[in-house]
C-alpha cells in the first residue's frame, strides 16, 4: 500500500506499513541559503510490494534514497519520518543507523564501477556485509560471499571471489553489488539507478536478477530510475517526482494509461518507442527550475501548455484523483483525461516535417560508402621499447552504405566496436584493409587539400554536450569556428550564426552567451548548430542524445527529424538506446564483435529480425507500458562480450547464442566451424549472418508498421 | 611483479648511467681545477701541476673521454678517485652519506607520516577550524624558504636553552666532539642534535603532503565506494579507515617515493645551517673548490638515491593498488 498523505491516526499493529516514509524533506547548503532537494515525500510500502520511483536528474530521487539510509553529507538537513516496522530512523546516529543499513534496508547504487573499493578483493567485499551484521568467523563469511556470488549468477564463484573490481565487466560488477544486497536478508531494498548505464541485454540480466532477489528475500522494494520503461515492468505502484516533490503517484497500470499531471503526460509522450515507431514525440519545452530560486505555484508552469492562472500562484498539492487511489498534483487534474483535456491532447502533436518526395533508394547517390573495412589495434608491452605481442581486431570487415537524405543506425553494445568504426570514418584517412568513399571518392586516394575539402561534407555531433563544447568560447565563437577554419569572412559568419541558431531553435541571443549559462538540451542543439556551419551532407551522430534527459531528448530528436527532411542530410546514427535508433533510422547496422550482424531496411530489421543477437537485443528493451511489458518474453543473454582478443570459432555470437544452445549438434557443427557471412533475407535489402536465422517478430504488433513517407526500397 | 621490477631496475640503472655521464662531463667543462695550483704561493712549476693533476685524474690537458674512461672504470671498481687536494673520495664519502641518511631518513619518515594524518584529518573536518589551522600553517611553511624555517628554529632553541638553563638543543652539528658520556649519553646526545634539523626537514615536508593527502582524501570521500561501504552497515569512520584511507593513499605513493630521492641533496640548506658534514654541503662545497671527481661521485649518489625511490614508488604503488599490479 502506498500513502501519500500522513493517516491520522497510526494503524493498529500488523497492518501497519512495513516501511514508511512521511514527508520527508532533504535540503543542501547551497550559495544564498538551503537549496531544497525533496519537499515532502511520502510513500509506504509493504513486504514484497515493489515501488518505482521515476524522475529526472535534479528531481530528489536519489537524495530521497540517500536520505532514508542516512548517507547524506552532514551538511544536509533531512527531516519528515521514516519508519521501518513502526521505528523511526530519522535522527538515529550512525552507529545506530549502521546496525540497520545493510542488515534491514540494503542499497544498490548507479554505477558499479565506482561503488565498489577498488584495493579489496570481490569476496572480501561480499564477506565484510556478511560480518557486520552476524557475527561469523571469517572464514564462515568468505564461504557465504562464494554462495551468494554463485547465487547472482557469477560463474565459477569460489575463483572470482579472489579478482578485484576492475577484472569485473560492468553487469558482473552490478551482480556483486546485489549480492551484498542481499546479503542480510533484508526487509527493505532501494536500487538508485541500477541499470543506467548497462548495455540492455546486460540491463535485461539484471533487472531478472532484481527480480529474483525481491522473491528470495521478499524485500519491499524501491527502485529509483529516469527510465520509464523499467518501471513499467517491475513496479506495482509508481511515483513520478519533478523538482523535488512527487506530482503523480498510484498503480503503475492506470498511471500510464492514463496520466493526470502534465509532466507525467509530456514524459511519457517523449520517450521514442519501439513499439511505436513513428509517432511523433511530445518535448516538453523550456527545462526544470532551478531549485535554489523555485518559483511561486506550481514548479513545472512554466513547461506546462494548460496551465492556468492559479498555477502561477498556489503550488497544486499531491491530492486523490477521483475514485482511485491514485494522486496527481495539479489543479487541473479533474479535467485531464488519456493525456488530454476538453478533448484535445494536453501535449499537441508537434508538426513533423514530412519527408520530401523521395525517389527509390537505389536511385538516390551513396553519401557514405564502406566496404570490408578494417581496424586493429596493436596490444604492446614494454615502457621504453614497445613491442606488439598481439592485436586486437575491433572492426573486422565491415560494409554498408548510407545513401542521400537516409539516416542509417548503428546499433550494438559498449564494445562492439560501433565508436571505433566512426573515429575511423571521421579521421578521413586511408584505411588498413578495406575501402572507404564518401560522396564517390575513394578516401585513399585523397590529397592534403581534397582530404579538408571533404571534411566540409562530414560533421559530427558528440555524445556529451558539456565536454564537446569549449567552455570559455562564446556560443557565437564554438559554432562560427568550423567557418573560420574554412576562411569565411566575419560578416558573413555573423549571419551564418544567427541562422544556425534559428534552425536549432535557439534565438540570436544565444551567441554572447557560454556553454555554462546553458542547459544539456541546449547545448546539443549548440553541437548541433556547429556540425551545420558547413552545410555538410553526412552528420555522424555519437549517442547525440544518451546524455540527455528524456524531455530534452525528443526535442533534439524531433530536431534530428527536421533537419534530415529539410537539410536532405544523411545520419549516421550510433546508438546503444534501440528505441532513439528506432526512432531515427530509415536502416538499420547491428553489430557484433566488431562484425555486422543484421543489414536492413529499419521497418523490416525491427520487425522481422533474423539473427538471434537483433532479436535478443530487441527483446531486452524495454517498453514504457506496463501491460504490454509485462506479457513480453525475454530471450536473456548469458555473459558479456567475447574478448576481443579470444573470439569463439566459426560464428562469434556462438558463445553467447540461444538459437545454437537448441540445435542439434550436427547443425552446431556448422557454426563452430563456418564464420557466417551477410546473407539476403526475405525481402529488399535485409541480410543478415546467421547459418539458421529465421524471422522471429520479438515485438508486440504494430511494430513493423512503416512511417508514413518513408520509402520502401521494393 | 618481480620481473616487472626487475626490467624497471635496468631502465633505471641505463638513466643512473647518463645522470653521471653527463655531470661528469658538466664538472669537467665547468671546474678549472688547474686554478688552484697556479694560484699558488710560490707558483709551482708547470710539470708539476700537470703531473699532480694527472695523477688525480682531472687534467684538463688530458682528454676528457681518457679522464671519463678511467673514473669510471674506478667507480665500477669500488673506486670514487680522490679530491682535488690529494684525499681520497671512499672515506669521506661513506661517513657523509651516513650523517645525510641519518638526517633524511629520520625527517623524511616523520614528514610524510605527520603529512598524511594531517591532511587526512584536514579533509574529514573540511571546512573546520582544524582544517583551516592546517591550511594556514602549510602553505606558511610551503612559502618560507628552509634557511629562514632553520634560523627560526635556532632562534626558538636558544629561547628553550635559555628557559632551562642549559643546552637542550643542540644547532651546530650532528654530535658534540670529543663527548665522553657512555652509551646512553651519546644517544641521548645525538638525539639533542638531530631535532632541530630534522624538524627543518620534516615541516616543509609534512606542509607539502598534507596539501596533497587532504585532496587525494576528499576525493575519496566523495567516492561512490565509501557510501557503498556505509550502505553495506559500517559507520562513516569504519568505513573511511577500512576503504578510504588505503585509496587515499595511492596518489601519494611517487610523491612520497620522489620527495625522498630528491631530498638527498635538496638538504643542502639544513645541512650547511646546522653544520652537518652530509652530501648537500659536500656538492656545494666542492664546487666552490673545483673538485670534480667529488662533484660526479655526489651526483652519482644522488641518482642511486632517486633510482631506489623510483622503485620503491613502484613497489608502494603495487602494493596499495591491485589495479596496477602486473603478472608478467
Amino acid at each position: 500500500m502506498i500513502r501519500q498523505e500522513p493517516t491520522t491516526s497510526r494503524a493498529p499493529e500488523g497492518t501497519a506499513p512495513l516501511f514508511e516514509v512521511r514527508d520527508l524533506t532533504v535540503a543542501f547548503v547551497g550559495e544564498s541559503g538551503p537549496v531544497p532537494a525533496v519537499r515532502g515525500l511520502s510513500y509506504a510500502l509493504s513486504r514484497g510490494e515493489v515501488l518505482g520511483i521515476v524522475g529526472e536528474s535534479g528531481s530528489g530521487k536519489s537524495a530521497s534514497a540517500l536520505a532514508v539510509m542516512g548517507l547524506l553529507p552532514s551538511s544536509a538537513t533531512v527531516s519528515g519520518s521514516v519508519r521501518l516496522r513502526g521505528e523511526e530512523l530519522l535522527g538515529l546516529s550512525d552507529r545506530r543507523l549502521a546496525r540497520i543499513r545493510g542488515s534491514r534496508i540494503a542499497m544498490v547504487f548507479q554505477d558499479p564501477l565506482s561503488a565498489l573499493t577498488p584495493v579489496h578483493r570481490i569476496g572480501d567485499q561480499v564477506a565484510e556485509a556478511v560480518r557486520i551484521h552476524q557475527g561469523v568467523s571469517a572464514a564462515a563469511a568468505h564461504d557465504r560471499a562464494v554462495e551468494l556470488l554463485d547465487a547472482v549468477g557469477i560463474p565459477n564463484a569460489a575463483q572470482r571471489a579472489r579478482a578485484y573490481p576492475h577484472e569485473f565487466s560492468g553487469g558482473m560488477r552490478q551482480r556483486v553489488m546485489i549480492a551484498m544486497a542481499i546479503a542480510n536478508d533484508p526487509d527493505v531494498l532501494i536500487a538508485d539507478e541500477p541499470t543506467t548505464a548497462l548495455d540492455v541485454t546486460v540491463q535485461a540480466q539484471v533487472l531478472a536478477l532484481l527480480e529474483t532477489a525481491r522473491r528470495m528475500t521478499g524485500a519491499a522494494t524501491v527502485v529509483i530510475t529516469h527510465d520509464l520503461a523499467v518501471v513499467a515492468g517491475i513496479a506495482d505502484r509508481i511515483v513520478v517526482m519533478y523538482a523535488g516533490k512527487a506530482v503523480e503517484s498510484g498503480p503503475v497500470v492506470p498511471v500510464y494509461a492514463d496520466p493526470r499531471m502534465p509532466y507525467t503526460i509530456g514524459l511519457l509522450g517523449s520517450v521514442p518507442r519501439l513499439d511505436r515507431p513513428g509517432r511523433p514525440l511530445t518535448p516538453i519545452e523550456g527545462a526544470p527550475p532551478d531549485l535554489a530560486r523555485l518559483p511561486q505555484g506550481c514548479p513545472f508552469v512554466s513547461r506546462c501548455p494548460v496551465n492556468v492562472p492559479v498555477c502561477r500562484t498556489i503550488e497544486p498539492a499531491l491530492e486523490p484523483v477521483a475514485r482511485s487511489d491514485r494522486r496527481a498534483a495539479c489543479h487541473r487534474r479533474g479535467e485531464i483525461a488519456f493525456g488530454r483535456i476538453g478533448g484535445a491532447p494536453v501535449f499537441p502533436l508537434p508538426e513533423i516535417a514530412s519527408a520530401r518526395e523521395e525517389s527509390p533508394r537505389d536511385g538516390r547517390p551513396a553519401v557514405l560508402e564502406v566496404r570490408q573495412l578494417v581496424k586493429r589495434h596493436p596490444i604492446t608491452t614494454g615502457v621504453v621499447l614497445r613491442r606488439r605481442i598481439g592485436t586486437i581486431t575491433a572492426v573486422d570487415g565491415i560494409s554498408f552504405d548510407i545513401r542521400e537524405g537516409e539516416a542509417l543506425g548503428l546499433v550494438g553494445e559498449s564494445g562492439c566496436g560501433k565508436t571505433t568504426t566512426v573515429m575511423q570514418l571521421l579521421e578521413l584517412a586511408a584505411p588498413e584493409e578495406g575501402r572507404v568513399s564518401m560522396l564517390g571518392r575513394d578516401i585513399a586516394s585523397l590529397s592534403r587539400d581534397g582530404r579538408k575539402h571533404l571534411r566540409r561534407e562530414v560533421q559530427v555531433v558528440f555524445q556529451d554536450p558539456f565536454a564537446s563544447l569549449d567552455p570559455r568560447l562564446p556560443v557565437g565563437d564554438i559554432i562560427a569556428e568550423p567557418l573560420r577554419a574554412f576562411g569565411v569572412s566575419l560578416d558573413r559568419r555573423h549571419g551564418r550564426v544567427r541562422d544556425l541558431l534559428d534552425l536549432v531553435g535557439l534565438s540570436a541571443e544565444h551567441a554572447n552567451r557560454y556553454p555554462a549559462d546553458l542547459s544539456g538540451g541546449q547545448r546539443q542543439r549548440i553541437g548541433i548548430a556547429r556540425a551545420l556551419a558547413l552545410e555538410p551532407r553526412l552528420l555522424v551522430l555519437d549517442e547525440p542524445v544518451s546524455a540527455l534527459d528524456v524531455s530534452i531528448q525528443a526535442g533534439v530528436l524531433n530536431l534530428l527529424e527536421h533537419l534530415k527532411v529539410h537539410l536532405g542530410l544523411a545520419y549516421l546514427f550510433v546508438g546503444h538506446d534501440l528505441s532513439v535508433v528506432r526512432h531515427v533510422a530509415d536502416r538499420v547496422a547491428v553489430m557484433y564483435a566488431g562484425r555486422l550482424v543484421e543489414v536492413g531496411d529499419a521497418d523490416e530489421v525491427f520487425g522481422h529480425p533474423t539473427h538471434p543477437y537483433t532479436q535478443a537485443l530487441l527483446s531486452a528493451v524495454p517498453i514504457p507500458e506496463p501491460g504490454t511489458e509485462r506479457q513480453r518474453t525475454r530471450i536473456l543473454l548469458d555473459g558479456d562480450l567475447p574478448d576481443p582478443a579470444d573470439l569463439p570459432s566459426g560464428c562469434r555470437f556462438r558463445s553467447r547464442c540461444p538459437l545454437f544452445a537448441r540445435l542439434p549438434p550436427e547443425r552446431r557443427r556448422r557454426c563452430s566451424d563456418v564464420d557466417p557471412p551477410l546473407e539476403p533475407r526475405s525481402t529488399g535489402d535485409h541480410q543478415s549472418a546467421c547459418h539458421w536465422a529465421r524471422d522471429n517478430p520479438i515485438l508486440p504488433a504494430g511494430a513493423g508498421r512503416s512511417r508514413t513517407g518513408r520509402s520502401d526500397t521494393d | 611483479m618481480g620481473r616487472f621490477l626487475l626490467r624497471r631496475l635496468v631502465h633505471h640503472l641505463v638513466l643512473v648511467f647518463v645522470a653521471v655521464t653527463l655531470a661528469y662531463v658538466l664538472a669537467s667543462l665547468a671546474l678549472d681545477p688547474r686554478s688552484r695550483y697556479e694560484g699558488r704561493n710560490p707558483p709551482a712549476p708547470p710539470a708539476v701541476i700537470d703531473a699532480q693533476l694527472s695523477e688525480y685524474g682531472v687534467n684538463d690537458e688530458d682528454p676528457l673521454p681518457e679522464r671519463y674512461v678511467h673514473w669510471m672504470g674506478g667507480v665500477l671498481r669500488g673506486d670514487f678517485g680522490t679530491t682535488v687536494t690529494g684525499g681520497s673520495i671512499n672515506d669521506e664519502l661513506w661517513s657523509r652519506a651516513l650523517v645525510s641518511l641519518r638526517l633524511l631518513v629520520i625527517g623524511s619518515v616523520l614528514g610524510a607520516a605527520v603529512g598524511v594524518l594531517v591532511g587526512v584529518v584536514s579533509a574529514v573536518k573540511q571546512h573546520s577550524f582544524i582544517d583551516r589551522l592546517f591550511t594556514a600553517v602549510s602553505f606558511f611553511f610551503i612559502a618560507t624558504p628552509v634557511f629562514f624555517t632553520a634560523v627560526l628554529l635556532k632562534f626558538g632553541a636558544l629561547q628553550v636553552n635559555e628557559a632551562a638553563g642549559e643546552t637542550v638543543l643542540f644547532y651546530t652539528g650532528y654530535e658534540t666532539p670529543g663527548l665522553e658520556a657512555g652509551f646512553w649519553g651519546t644517544v641521548t646526545d645525538q638525539v639533542a642534535h638531530l631535532i632541530l634539523p630534522t624538524l627543518s626537514i620534516a615541516l616543509g615536508l609534512t606542509a607539502l603532503v598534507s596539501r596533497y593527502q587532504r585532496n587525494a582524501m576528499l576525493d575519496v570521500l566523495n567516492s561512490d565506494f565509501l557510501r557503498t561501504a556505509q550502505a553495506k552497515g559500517l559507520t562513516r569512520r569504519q568505513a573511511l579507515y577500512r576503504h578510504g584511507l588505503r585509496t587515499a593513499l595511492i596518489p601519494m605513493a611517487p610523491l612520497l617515493a620522489y620527495s625522498f630521492g630528491t631530498l638527498v641533496v635538496g638538504a643542502t640548506f639544513t645541512e650547511k645551517i646546522f653544520g652537518w658534514h652530509g652530501m648537500g654541503e659536500w656538492v656545494v662545497d666542492s664546487i666552490t673548490r673545483d673538485d670534480i671527481n667529488v662533484t660526479a661521485t655526489v651526483a652519482l649518489f644522488t641518482a642511486v638515491f632517486v633510482l631506489f625511490a623510483a622503485l620503491l614508488s613502484d613497489v608502494l604503488h603495487a602494493v596499495l593498488d591491485p589495479r596496477v599490479r602486473v603478472t608478467a
